[in-house]
């Protein structure tokens, strides 16, 4: 037989119907990882992109070097922060099966990738997230009726209606836009510390980027550019098993850890295990010290599971296990922290049930709040004049024709359905089309 | 005042805003040590050091992508890339970044970044290094394009867009980096010191983005033209002693409509030239601007010369290029129409 070519097609450990089979994970034990120091030289420490960063063991004790050591105060903060989440994304997610809102994504199984992280910066610190990581805007103290008010697009909508769902921004927060399109935000990072570098601030910016679009150019991009300027950023890949229906093996998985990308750059590439809140805060905490003593990036790989659908739009139980988020070996976020709380004497079942409760009500009563300020089908609604705004900051001739056009037409429909342009609701007239 | 060519005219243009002002920084392949294939930036980074003006890998989407970045943080970035043949690796982060975070933040977030890039053929560049992609970018809302035709108006538009908040994608005609181009490539090249346009205040000017200009007044029709075809226009104007209007479009987004509109309402008839492809390019929004507001004027139907629909082949670059020949035949055409 002559030797030929063949075309190898990454195939998942297990497909519907199937047994989960997470054996292809490398684990490490809890604790076993050494911690180098932040000044360590990237090829120094090349077998952290291979090893598992984790800290939390099966006891639900913080145990080996990375462990951070938080107050239980702390960690009470942390645990309500993913709890809030969780709860969010859970309502929202069912206000979409209403029809209230047209699309979500949701978090669960990564509130750790998030919250963590973001406890672990400075609040001047700038962030470039992907569309999952509402747990920054959580941490960063966002108000839940603004978030919700941008699903809705209503009159409250931090982006006058012109983003879909969850691509949130917070320029007082220091959240970057979502844009939708993968991976751009990932270079974009790079280039904010490049400039903090030159202006010699001490702030640094920090970005994720899923597993699967860290196919896109984007991220060779944004690797190569902050190794050549030693820019001072904490890239983020969040290796969540899944990219829609493909498995991480398609974004390269199958070969080489993601975090081993990290080396090949000159960058220092860690490996966490993304469930673990401590592991995340710690391996988060020395990259960012690292950075700010100009020790330049570091790529950090969180081992997760995306345990939901990839959006509303999606449905996983058509190509992967539905089992699988059970078979997970490295559980949920949030019931190990909550377990790692109780273990401290710091904790308790009752505890957990009254701030699931408060919490819920709270999610509530925002929701209530944000509905008041309008949904897609009840006023009030937002003035689609509005939408000729900030294309520029002043407006040129040809927007100003448009708009006017606009303007006449939209008279000519209120004219026509009889209404009362005066007793609109904000002075709004009604939408052209509904939905 | 000092006689510049448009090379020297730009690098003046960059000098002025990084002595004026803190935040602006210029990035770039070769931008740095060396100042450029094209020498646009000679001198800058030994003046303002390595943190103001920066070599950078070639890698166009991240050029692009660290501009915006450096402009979320407050600075105020030239990006230059060194074709505007290879800008394609960027185009997501112009269309679907660059041109629209200051919307979809509705004004939170604003990325005040300039992305300079030589374009346009007849320097034997084959079809990687001669093309024309200006109606690409003019089709993307958000975003402003530019593109000067002499000394005088490339550095008081490229301090315009420079000074400005939005972003401004700025296509550099090379063929006319060192000299008025008329067309014919076997005649000696004429310096820019001999044309009054090479003449150029040393100190900070602006010339206003989104204003067209009439650069020659007639009577008998009008040409609405930009960048090189400028010259090759006013050439075909003395050759066939037809006593047109010759406007410089200068911005291609936003459009100055009034000014080409008004022109031609004047002389009822109207020739659009552009080095560009013709099938979709920058003519057609031109002629239908026109008709729009013109069609009770016209004598005659409006006429496109542009390059022809293919790539822009290596060895046949004068048969391509659409020279004086092609517009005298144009404006004979427009003129003899009933």
């Amino acid at each position: 037989m002559t030797p030929r070519s063949r075309l190898h097609v990454p195939t998942p450990p297990a497909r519907p119907g199937q047994e989960p089979d997470f054996s292809y994970l490398q684990l490490s034990l809890p604790g076993a990882v050494y911690r180098p120091d932040v000044t360590a030289a990237a090829r120094d420490i090349e077998n952290l992109s291979l090893e598992l960063v984790r800290v939390l063991d099966d006891e639900h004790h913080a145990v080996g070097p990375w462990n951070p050591h938080l107050e239980p105060q702390e960690l009470q903060v942390a645990l309500r922060h993913m709890l809030l989440t969780r709860l969010l994304d859970d309502r929202m997610q069912r206000i979409q099966r209403q029809g209230r809102i047209s699309f979500y994504i949701k978090s669960t199984g990564e509130e750790a990738v998030a919250v963590a992280a973001g406890m672990a910066l400075q609040p001047g610190d700038m962030l470039f997230p992907s569309y999952r990581q509402q747990g920054l805007h959580v941490v960063r103290g966002r108000n839940l009726v603004d978030l919700m008010c941008q699903c809705l697009s209503n009159t409250r909508d931090m982006c006058k209606g012109r983003q879909m769902p969850i691509m949130y921004h917070f320029a007082e927060g220091n959240i970057f836009s979502i844009s939708g399109n993968l991976a751009t935000q990932f270079p974009q990072a790079v280039g904010w510390a490049m400039a903090a570098a030159i202006k010699g601030e001490d702030h640094i910016a920090a970005s994720w980027i899923g597993e699967g679009s860290s196919a896109e150019a984007d991220f060779h991009y944004a690797m190569t550019f902050a190794a050549v300027y030693q820019a001072p950023v904490i890239l983020n890949l969040v290796n969540n098993q899944w990219a829609i229906s493909t498995f991480q093996g398609f974004a390269g998985g199958e070969h080489r850890t993601f975090a081993q990308r990290g080396p090949g750059y000159g960058i220092p590439g860690i490996r966490v295990d993304g469930n673990d809140f401590l592991a995340v805060y710690a391996v988060t905490q020395w990259a960012a010290l690292r950075a700010r003593q100009s020790g330049g990036p570091t790529l950090i790989e969180h081992v997760t599971y995306r345990a939901a659908a990839h959006s509303t739009s999606d449905d996983p139980s058509r190509y992967r296990p539905k089992e699988e988020w059970r078979a997970w070996p490295l559980g949920d976020p949030i019931t190990r922290l909550k377990q790692h709380l109780i273990a401290l004497g710091e904790w308790s079942e009752e505890r957990h049930a009254q701030l699931h409760k408060e919490l819920e009500a709270h999610v509530t009563a925002c929701w209530k709040e944000a509905e008041s300020y309008g949904t897609l089908t009840h006023g009030p609604f937002l003035d689609p004049l509005t939408m000729f705004e900030d294309v520029f900051r002043d407006m040129p001739p040809n927007l100003q024709r448009e708009r006017e056009e606009m303007r006449v037409l939209l008279e000519r429909q209120r004219a026509q359905a009889g209404a009362a342009p005066a007793e609109e609701a904000h002075g709004a007239p009604p939408r052209a089309h509904e939905g | 005042m000092a006689r510049m060519n448009m090379v020297q005219a730009l690098n003046s243009a960059m000098d002025v805003m990084l002595g004026r002002d803190p935040r602006v920084v210029i990035l770039g392949e070769d931008v740095g040590y060396f100042g450029g294939v094209f020498r646009v930036t000679d001198g800058l980074q030994r003046k303002y050091g390595e943190h103001r003006v920066l070599d950078t890998p070639i890698a166009e989407g991240g050029i692009i992508a660290a501009a915006i970045g450096m402009g979320v943080n407050g600075l105020k970035p030239v990006a230059e890339i060194q074709f505007a043949d290879y800008i394609y690796p960027g185009f997501d982060q112009v269309v679907s970044e660059l041109a629209r975070i200051r919307y979809r933040t509705a004004g939170e977030f604003h990325v005040p970044v300039t992305i300079r890039t030589p374009s346009g053929g007849g320097i034997r560049g084959g079809q990687t290094h001669s093309q024309s992609p200006e109606a690409i970018f003019a089709h993307v809302c958000g975003i402003k394009v530019v593109m000067p035709s002499n000394p005088y108006d490339a550095k008081g538009l490229l301090i315009s867009a420079i000074e400005d908040e939005d972003p401004v994608v700025f296509f550099e005609p090379k063929r006319i980096y060192n000299g008025p181009f008329d067309g014919d490539p076997h005649k000696p090249a004429v310096p820019w010191s001999a044309h009054p346009r090479g003449e150029v205040p040393d100190g900070h000017y602006s010339v206003p983005i989104g204003r067209a200009e009439v650069v020659r007044e007639g009577s008998d029709l009008t040409i609405i033209t930009y960048g090189t075809m400028v010259h090759v226009a006013e050439a075909a104007v003395r050759a066939t002693g037809i006593d047109a209007e010759i406007v410089d479009v200068r911005t291609m987004s936003p459009l100055d409509t009034d000014t080409l509109c008004t022109s031609v309402c004047k002389t009822g008839r109207c020739v659009v030239v552009h080095e560009a492809t013709r099938f979709g390019g920058y003519g057609a929004e031109i002629v239908a601007s026109v008709q729009e507001q013109c069609f009770w004027n016209l004598e005659a139907p409006l006429k496109r010369v542009a390059g022809w629909d293919t790539p822009y082949p290596h060895a046949f670059e004068w048969e391509y290029f659409p020279g004086q020949t092609r517009i005298a035949a144009a404006l004979k055409e427009v003129m003899e129409a009933q």
